[in-house]
């Protein structure tokens, strides 16, 4: 975190201190006040910090992404309650920023809170701030949860893009790049949100679209049916990205279309413009039980989302970026699904584009999709 | 340090003046005041909750908020249909309206506004579009075009008036050399907001309902009606109700302006009617869900069917002289016009557009309480904001309001 090169106001509360504790890397994850800094110190302040992190965020720190410490559930009691203990862990925090004695997890904690809540867009940070707010969120995780994730920000590859191929006839309906999409990217459980849909189709009646079913619950494969499957296809020119407001959504150099979850003012304009119903809402707070979530994180995939930001497909960016396929790809049980590097003329996309008839959706439009079917 | 004294004093008469008033319109404002405060729980579940307390849903993600945020702009660019005649074409009997008009458009573009920061899912980060601190995509998203059409319009409608009512107030004649240009800008800036607005749903081709060329000129035309309509009722309201006089021939101008804009914007739903069921294609499908429903899903027919018979009545009964000129018909045509073009800018034209979805699928969209409330909030809201304004406007315009050196 330079100071230099930030492009947005952010207030600088005890900085020397937090730099100066970063460069001392000792990979226990906590971005400020080094190893063990808490159990150094005598018990009551130990105490002190138990119960003030107990009474700010109390029971949410078996749940989960950032915004749920500023909205639970509560009644009027509970609320003044919290709201008395947090203005006291303020006005501790900005005492204690002061001076040098007092609790350094509650200081740390207003800090990254603060950080986080005026932090720029994504999109426009270095390299430098992208991993700062990776550290940042880690910390902020661990200190609500106790547990330990790993965020990466890894950018994307030069000389790579991104490109997906469907195979219509082997697809079967089991849905099972459904389940393993909705483990592997953290996706809300109560509202059952998928990025992928499977249609399935009646033979010989083409691709018909209207009279496919998207949410079907019977034994698969039925018989006179065949399954497509659409999620986001990263379109070359996408027009989410054009509409956004806020540049939350943009294309990635390696053709990845990506949502800054915490820029995104949740306007469902991008909603509107895609033409294939690649993106979702978090209409409420999203959860995700503890024990499934999936720990493996990157800042622009499948780190925890909040409520009322968008959120799409990325071709798993955690994994892909780190050359392995989506978890649809790796779930796929008939090979129906697959996932290359458009730009490596050994990958077996190529092979797809240039030996099957290959075709995109809704061509017309001119977006230009990464996505293509193809028959066998 | 005059201008500052004169503008305290300002201040102080009007905030007088509001708070006092006879036992009718302390009712009316307490019955505001009331709506607006349960908008303001509805709200906070909102808030508290997410979105999902909404109908709408990831099949349909855009519901009453939006709709009356693109019903609501039009209203407010209605203004220019009273400013152009008072302060270009130098038509006096406009005059008594024009200063009504132009805090009816303050009015409606706050409420915009609010409609807009409702449908929010964060609105806590607003501060991403401010120029400057946050990220502002301008000129790509058509968003930010509207963010700054809106605000500019509100700007050149507070200060216009404002600055006519402070010269008045002090008894003496505002000079047009200072407000001519901001209305000669505040002309083509009305023309602006609404073509933006629509060109927020133009521009999508993944929305072939939206993807038409007629929707920009139709949004004018239907603005042009439903706007003047209401400060119709509006005026009428003031006429009967306060001492400030408005004559017969100002309400029958703008009758006329409601009757010609009324009447484009029904050949304009011909020629859209004919487009959509003439050779219908796979593009027509949400027309013929609004129109006829679509596989036993139909919760838009009553809507439509509503606004279509209303709309065209009141365009008939506007179209003859001899009725327009009877100020019963007058209003009652001017209402149900309102009505009917709210109902067509709403439900049928912001959710058709979702439905069906971009694989076929018909999910249907049904406002729930909460959303409702919110909606019902901001409109009283935006009542009361006029109702405030207009007080103090008519209060220096009849001479009650003066400023006294002491």
């Amino acid at each position: 975190m330079s100071d230099n090169n930030k492009k947005w106001f952010s207030l600088n509360l005890n900085f020397s201190k937090k730099q100066k504790s970063e460069s001392d890397s000792c990979g226990c994850g906590k971005t400020a006040g080094g190893c063990n800094s808490g159990e150094n110190n005598d018990l009551n302040q130990d105490d002190f910090i138990e119960a003030a992190v107990n009474a700010s965020i109390g029971e949410e720190r078996r749940k989960d992404g950032f915004e749920q410490v500023f909205d639970v559930k509560m009644d009027r009691r509970s609320a003044f309650k919290k709201l008395t203990a947090s203005l006291m862990i303020g006005a501790g925090a900005v005492s204690t920023s002061c001076s040098m004695i007092a609790g350094e997890e509650t200081k740390e904690k207003a800090q990254i809170d603060w950080e986080e809540q005026f932090k720029g867009n994504y999109k426009l940070m270095t390299d430098e701030e992208k991993q700062g707010t990776v550290d940042r969120l880690v910390r902020s995780y661990q200190m609500r949860t106790g547990k330990n994730i790993s965020m990466s920000s890894k950018n994307a590859e030069e000389d790579v893009l991104f490109g997906y191929a469907f195979n219509i006839s082997k697809c079967q309906g089991y849905m099972d790049c459904v389940n393993a999409c909705v483990e592997e990217n953290n996706q809300d459980r109560n509202s059952e949100m998928q990025y992928i849909r499977i249609h399935e189709m009646k033979d010989g009646k083409g691709f018909n679209f209207n009279e496919s079913d998207d949410n079907y619950y019977h034994e698969v494969p039925a018989e006179g049916h065949f399954y497509m499957g659409t999620q986001c296809f990263h379109c070359d020119n996408p027009p989410c990205v054009e509409v956004c407001p806020v540049q939350a959504t943009w294309r990635e150099e390696d053709g990845l279309v990506v949502v800054d979850y915490d820029w995104c003012v949740g306007c469902r304009y991008c909603m509107a413009a895609c033409p294939y119903d690649g993106r979702r809402f978090n209409w409420s707070k999203p959860e995700v039980p503890e024990t499934e979530v999936n720990k493996n994180q990157h800042y622009l995939g499948n780190r925890m989302r909040k409520k009322g930001v968008m959120e799409k497909c990325t071709f798993c960016v955690q994994r892909s970026r780190s050359g392995q396929n989506p978890a649809c790809v790796e779930a796929c049980p008939t090979g129906a699904r697959i996932f290359g590097n458009l730009l490596d003329p050994e990958s077996t996309i190529r092979w797809v584009l240039e030996n099957k008839k290959v075709f995109r959706l809704k061509e017309d439009l001119g977006t230009e999709p990464k996505f293509w079917y193809f028959m066998d | 340090m005059e201008v500052i004294k004169v503008f305290g004093s300002l201040v102080k008469d009007s905030i007088d003046t509001i708070t006092h008033g006879s036992k009718k319109y302390h009712l009316w404002m307490a019955l505001l005041t009331f709506v607006m405060l349960v908008g303001m729980y509805c709200y906070s579940v909102q808030l508290e909750e997410g979105l999902s307390v909404t109908g709408m849903t990831d099949r349909v993600s855009w519901g009453l908020y939006i709709s009356n945020f693109t019903f609501l702009v039009g209203v407010a660019a209605a203004a220019v249909m009273l400013v152009m005649p008072t302060y270009i074409l130098k038509d006096i009997d406009f005059k008594q309206a024009v200063l009504i008009g132009e805090g009816l458009a303050v009015a409606a573009l706050i409420m915009c506004l609010a409609f807009v920061v409702a449908d929010m899912g964060g609105p806590s980060v607003l501060w991403h579009m401010l120029p400057g601190i946050g990220v502002f995509n301008f000129p790509n998203s058509m968003l930010t075009w509207d963010v700054i059409a809106l605000n500019g319009y509100l700007l050149i409608n507070i200060t216009i008036p404002m600055y006519i009512l402070f010269r008045h107030y002090q008894g003496k004649e505002a000079k047009s050399k200072v407000y001519i240009p901001g209305a000669f800008l505040s002309v083509f800036w009305a023309v602006g907001i609404h073509l933006v607005t629509a060109f927020l749903y133009q521009g999508l081709q993944a929305k072939p309902f939206w993807n038409n060329a007629l929707l920009g000129p139709r949004f004018l035309a239907s603005a042009f009606a439903a706007g003047p309509a209401l400060i119709i009722l509006v005026l009428a309201i003031i006429r009967t109700h306060t001492p400030f006089k408005i004559e017969d021939k100002t309400i029958k101008k703008i009758a006329l302006v409601v009757t010609v804009a009324a009447q484009i914007n029904l050949i304009m739903l011909v020629s859209e009617l004919f487009k959509e069921f003439y050779a219908p294609t796979h593009h027509s499908e949400s027309a013929y869900y609004l129109f006829f429903g679509l596989h036993g899903k139909n919760a838009l027919m009553p809507w439509i069917w509503t606004a279509i018979p209303l709309n065209i009545l009141a365009t008939v009964l506007l179209t003859f002289h001899k009725l327009r000129n009877n100020f019963k018909v007058l209003f009652f045509a001017c209402f149900i016009l309102f009505v009917a073009i709210w109902i067509e800018k709403g439900f049928g034209l912001i959710v058709p557009g979702f439905i069906p979805g971009p694989y076929g699928k018909i999910a249907e969209y049904t406002p729930t309480g909460i959303e409702i409330g919110v909606t019902l909030g901001i409109w009283a809201m935006g009542a009361f904001i006029f109702t405030i304004l207009a007080r103090t406007a008519i209060g220096i315009e009849i001479g009650k309001l003066r400023y006294k050196k002491k």
